[in-house]
């Protein structure tokens, strides 16, 4: 069995795992990236549409566009990467770690020095949604629609509903219509649309394709496969209202309710999760509670733009090269409840933390907001933002090691809506 | 006055047009992308379009493709049955035009991966 030894291994070879690997082995690591499916490029090989790399390159590009011009400067530096292979387990040894993988050719052991784990993320499926009825064939995931339009040419509908109002699901809204697929709308359990702005614009609006707020599926008819659908409306408590209910012929029930960030391996190796992101809680370096393993792209937490994940995903590759066992200086983040999350959840006081990036969610709608950093009281930083919704994340860099931190201090971020409007 | 979200860019600027006699007053926009986008969209609604043309190669039976430039909002459907009329039998790659100035609209339509090419190589 092989036995080979790296630096740093990289789990995943999506745009994460691919920046997170160019990165390492530009910091002088040697590397090696391993991947589940036949090619490199993760969920962006079947996300054809267009929209990613405004940042990165200032161009709009398609999915498999910005994927390859990542795995192109992959192939340029020769970094070793295998495919068709499944990580299964990892273990702590020694002072590194020694990753076990299956493939056609058997199974295999890796040692590593340091990880990055790069997974990516799943989506939530009909079995984490409470609906009624039978189990007929025709209700699958948006991103499953996606894999079969896109990647193996074949129409999964002829008429659908979408559950939920997810990127995804607008995406493939509009990419089954253009296809000729009838989609009949979108329907969305919450008051607001989860989706990016653009998006319901772009997919929805252009196409005549109705979105209804405050709805959902109730129970689905069909024996071997979907006949039908009831839609009811719903309260604020997200309870069906009786007497609302309304039945629609379809083929198809595509769920479009969220996306949670795949943390296997991670939890398998004690690795301490963050309930708010659903990913490990990580310092301004990428480096989990598990010394020497790190988590980037959406793994970590759900991003919306590929660019941030390729950014955040260089910083983990690098400092996974720098990697050696040292004591922690930990002081721990706290954010206010008008916050979703905030990544990085603590700082690594003995790294440098001069030019840390931080990505954070509003938890609603607020205009005219004001976010502001306190250390033990008194404020450091503040910022205004116009406009924040949850569905768009935000970033920002800050001078960390300036502020005078030590691992006692009290560090808040604290967002305020709506202060003294004009 | 009309209203218009920008979708140039994810932050989605609110945009309020009016119109003094022939010219279009834009407000509400964060750039100067979002005064050009409503113009556009006043007078020639453009979009880009993105799809998958299928091929002749079993392991990879459909090839992602996108339009060079913006085409007419009206033309989207007329461009998709030309894209779905054409199948690509050699193995092009990233940037390769399958249709060239398609319906005449002074758009390509071109491959958007080296997939083709990717599996030709694969050995294992
Ligand atoms: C449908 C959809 C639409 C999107 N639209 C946009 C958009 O318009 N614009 C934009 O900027 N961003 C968009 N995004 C976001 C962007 O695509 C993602 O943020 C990005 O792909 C995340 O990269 P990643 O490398 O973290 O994960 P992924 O791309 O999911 O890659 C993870 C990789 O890890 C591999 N893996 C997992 N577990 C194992 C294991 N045990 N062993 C070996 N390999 C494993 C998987 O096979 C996969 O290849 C979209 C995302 C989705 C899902
Ligand atoms: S106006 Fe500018 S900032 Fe606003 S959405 Fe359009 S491109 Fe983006």
């Amino acid at each position: 069995m092989k036995n080979e030894s790296y630096d740093v291994v990289v789990i995943g070879g999506g745009p994460a795992g691919l920046a997170a690997a160019i990165s390492a082995h530009d910091s002088g690591a040697k590397v090696l990236l391993l991947e589940r499916e036949a090619r490199l490029g993760g969920i962006l090989k079947q996300c054809i549409h267009d929209g990613f790399g405004l940042i990165r390159f200032g161009e709009k590009l398609s999915g498999p566009e910005y994927a390859e011009r990542y795995i192109d400067e992959f192939h340029a530096r020769q970094i070793a990467a295998v495919t068709l292979t499944f990580v299964t387990k990892i273990e702590k040894t020694g002072s590194g770690f020694t990753v076990h993988t299956v493939s056609r050719n058997g199974v295999a052991r890796y040692r590593a020095a340091a990880l990055v784990l790069a997974t990516g993320c799943r989506e939530r499926t009909a079995k984490q949604v409470f609906i009624h009825g039978t189990r007929p064939a025709g209700v699958f995931t948006a991103g499953t629609a996606q894999h079969f339009t896109n990647l193996l040419g074949e129409l999964p509908t002829k008429r659908c509903v979408i559950l939920g109002s997810g990127d995804i699901g607008l995406i493939m809204a509009r990419r089954l219509t253009l296809e000729g697929a009838e989609v009949l709308g979108v329907y969305e359990a919450k008051p607001t649309p989860s989706g990016l702005t653009r998006n319901l614009h772009q997919c929805l609006y252009d196409y005549d394709i109705p979105l209804y707020l405050s709805h959902t599926v109730t129970r689905v008819f069909g024996t071997d496969r979907l006949e039908s659908v009831e839609i009811s409306e719903v309260d604020e408590h997200m309870t069906p209202i009786p007497g609302t209910e309304q039945r629609l012929d379809c083929d198809a029930l595509i769920l479009s309710v969220g996306l949670i960030p795949e943390n296997e391996l991670a939890e398998s190796l004690g690795v301490k999760l963050d309930p708010k992101t659903k990913g490990p809680v990580c310092d301004g370096q990428n480096m989990t509670s598990v010394d020497g393993v790190f988590s980037c792209g959406n793994a970590l937490h759900v991003n919306d733009l590929v660019d941030y994940v390729s950014e955040n995903a260089a910083v983990a590759g690098a400092a996974a090269a720098a990697y050696k066992p040292q004591k922690r200086k930990p002081v721990e983040i706290h954010i206010s409840d008008t916050l979703l999350y905030m990544v990085p959840q603590q700082l690594d006081l003995a790294r440098n933390n001069n030019k840390t990036a931080v990505y954070f969610r509003a938890r609603g709608d607020y205009n005219n907001s004001r976010l502001a950093l306190t250390v033990d009281g008194k404020e450091v930083f503040s910022r205004r933002y116009a406009f924040l919704r949850p569905p768009e994340m935000e970033k920002l860099e800050l001078d960390f090691d300036g502020m005078g931190l030590t691992e006692t201090s009290d560090v808040q971020f604290k967002l305020e809506p709506q202060t003294e409007k004009g | 006055m009309t209203e218009l979200t920008c979708i140039v860019c994810p932050r989605s600027c609110k945009l309020q047009i009016s119109a003094d006699k022939e010219t279009l007053i834009v407000t509400g926009n964060a750039c100067k992308r979002g005064a050009v986008f409503a113009q556009n969209e006043m007078t020639d609604p453009r979009r880009t379009l993105c799809s998958t043309v299928a091929t002749v190669f079993p392991e990879a039976p459909v090839l992602p493709v996108r339009v060079s430039d913006e085409i007419p909002k009206a033309k989207i459907f007329d461009v998709m049955r030309e894209i779905n009329r054409t199948v690509v039998k050699t193995r092009i790659g990233r940037g390769d035009v399958v249709i060239k100035n398609v319906l005449g609209l002074g758009a390509d339509v071109i491959a958007t991966s080296d997939l083709l090419k990717e599996k030709a190589g694969e050995t294992s």
